[in-house]
């Protein structure tokens, strides 16, 4: 038939037009991702960080993982989740490095032998934060007591992360000094709403709900701007935050992983803990958020007895 | 501020972020279309051999083959996102290939998704073009494999139709590229990874900014393709 050899030309022709344009999309994500070799395919020579989502959210880790990455020649993945998900991810081998802030949990996964060693960091405090008008009247009590005028009044919402995060772990811990059961008293409140997610996710849901919530100071001051939320009541023992960082041991997690591979990962992961403990980066640390912010969002501590309070 | 503020406001920074060719909206489209491209591209590589081996194979189970492929079309995509997460975890059976959070995983999860999809459209295809054709091709003199490319040529237009539903399954999805990418910057984020993200932290105005580009995107393709599937006059 006289048009079939003409449309063979025509559809080759298209097909190589297609296949080029595919052809270049491929070479374009994979170039714009910087680094050697294999590293774009697979994940052996990268390191993997989850971290709590106060240190991503603020933009911290934003802030810090260029510099590490040019220090030492590595390429490092963040994966902002709760505290509760970076022990998991941990215990599974996904991630290398955890920074969290949820000390029963990280003692618990250091026993359990999971991590190689905790070192504390930095820290700050946790703060109720609520609408302006805060209409349960909980401004400057101490945090138990705000808490149990909420239930009582019953009438506000309050938003939890939901998430098993540092922060959620927290809150559970001051429903407990307030004398609450938190699975019978809390958890099926009427006005206890979940966020089941991150710390920026669950002020944003407050600010929507004019409700409570539990937030650590730096990610409340890094999006106050876009929330119409007050903070209320910042003191109390109870209130301190404090952040680590754990490497995971490979030989229990992994133990079929490539000599090879391990021995980078165990570098790379005792370099970040070296970098974040480090006097220059504690400096950093300690100034992050001051020009923004007018104060700053982290106190460094690293080496340093743990604070108490 | 009203709802028809918002959406001028995103309107407005959607046109900024591409004039300005903005570098992180820039690295995230590319990534959105090299994925989707990526997994599109291998899927009709796997769809148009086996689809064509199942029309045109008789065995028993054949229709039931056909009718679980189709049911497959409504896959959630994070269960697909767990099944594939599960295989490939590093404590998974799959979990030595170190692929864990990275666009690798990425385009395999798109893959598992869009199969099904691509699988049974071309069946369809394939289907509905009269059984004249391979046989008068076949009174022609030609082998039983040339009457089937026969067959295929005449059904390009419906196989083209497969590859674009695949694609736009594919760029629109989020529950595969979370799950399996984590959403790292510069690394396995996705236009709408991206627009999840700043969507509950609030930045609203960038996330439906987002949302405007990525409909851009899928409709700029979409006409590059359509073009391709003309019928010459």
């Amino acid at each position: 038939m006289k048009s079939s050899s003409k449309s063979l030309v025509d559809v080759a022709r298209r097909s190589i037009i297609l296949a080029t344009v595919i052809l270049l999309a491929l070479v374009s994500v994979f170039s714009g991702c910087a680094s050697s070799g294999w590293s774009v395919l697979t994940a052996q020579n990268r390191l993997r960080v989850a971290t709590t989502t106060s240190l991503y959210d603020t933009g911290l880790w934003g802030y810090l993982e260029p510099m590490f990455e040019e220090k030492y020649d590595v390429e490092v993945d963040v994966i902002s989740v709760g505290s509760g998900i970076a022990f998991d991810w941990g215990k599974r081998g996904d991630v290398d490095v955890i920074t969290i802030h949820s000390k029963a949990k990280e003692l618990q996964f250091i026993d359990q032998g999971y991590g190689v060693e905790r070192f504390i960091f930095a820290y700050n405090h946790f703060i109720i934060v609520g609408p302006a008008d805060d209409p349960v009247g909980i401004k400057d009590l101490a945090p138990e007591a705000a808490f149990q005028k909420i239930l009582e009044t019953g009438t506000t919402k309050f938003v939890t992360r939901g998430d098993d995060s540092g922060t959620h772990v927290k809150e559970q811990a001051i429903w407990k000094a307030a004398g609450y059961d938190y699975a019978n008293d809390i958890e099926t409140a009427s006005w206890y709403v979940d966020a089941s997610g991150g710390m920026g996710q669950t002020l944003e849901m407050a600010s929507e709900l004019n409700a409570y919530t539990l937030s650590d100071i730096g990610t409340f001051l890094a999006y106050q701007s876009g929330l119409n939320l007050a903070s209320l009541v910042e003191g109390g023992a109870i209130m301190l935050n404090v952040y680590s960082v754990i490497a995971i041991n490979r030989d229990k997690v992994l133990p079929n992983e490539l000599a090879e591979t391990k021995a980078w990962k165990v570098k790379a992961a005792n370099n970040m803990v070296t970098f974040l403990t480090s006097p220059e980066i504690q400096k950093l640390i300690g100034e992050y958020g001051v020009k923004d912010y007018g104060q700053p969002l982290f106190i460094p501590c690293a080496g340093q007895t743990e604070p108490t309070e | 501020m009203h709802w028809y503020n918002e959406i001028w406001n995103a309107l407005v920074e959607a046109l900024r972020l591409i004039v300005t060719l903005d570098p992180e909206v820039v690295d995230i489209a590319r990534r959105s279309l090299a994925i989707s491209a990526a997994s599109c591209l291998i899927c009709f590589l796997i769809s148009l051999p086996l689809g064509s081996l199942i029309h045109f194979s008789r065995f028993p189970g054949k229709s039931l083959l056909i009718s679980t492929i189709q049911t497959l079309y409504s896959m959630p995509t994070v269960a697909v996102g767990l099944i594939v997460w599960l295989a490939f975890s590093s404590s998974g059976p799959l979990g030595s290939l170190s692929v864990m959070f990275t666009p690798t995983l990425m385009v395999i999860g798109q893959v598992v998704l869009i199969t099904p999809v691509m699988l049974g459209l071309v069946i369809s295809a394939l289907n509905a073009i009269d059984k004249a054709v391979p046989e008068t091709a076949t009174a022609l003199g030609a082998s039983r494999f040339q009457a089937s490319l026969r067959t295929i040529g005449e059904a390009r237009f419906g196989v083209m139709t497969a590859v674009v539903m695949g694609f736009g399954r594919a760029i629109a999805e989020v529950g595969v590229s979370q799950m399996l990418g984590g959403n790292i910057a510069f690394y396995t984020r996705t236009l709408t990874t991206a627009m999840m993200r700043e969507t509950y932290i609030g930045n609203r105005d960038l996330a439906m900014a987002l949302g405007i580009i990525l409909i851009a995107l899928a409709l700029a393709v979409n006409i590059v393709l359509n073009r391709l599937q003309q019928r010459r006059q």
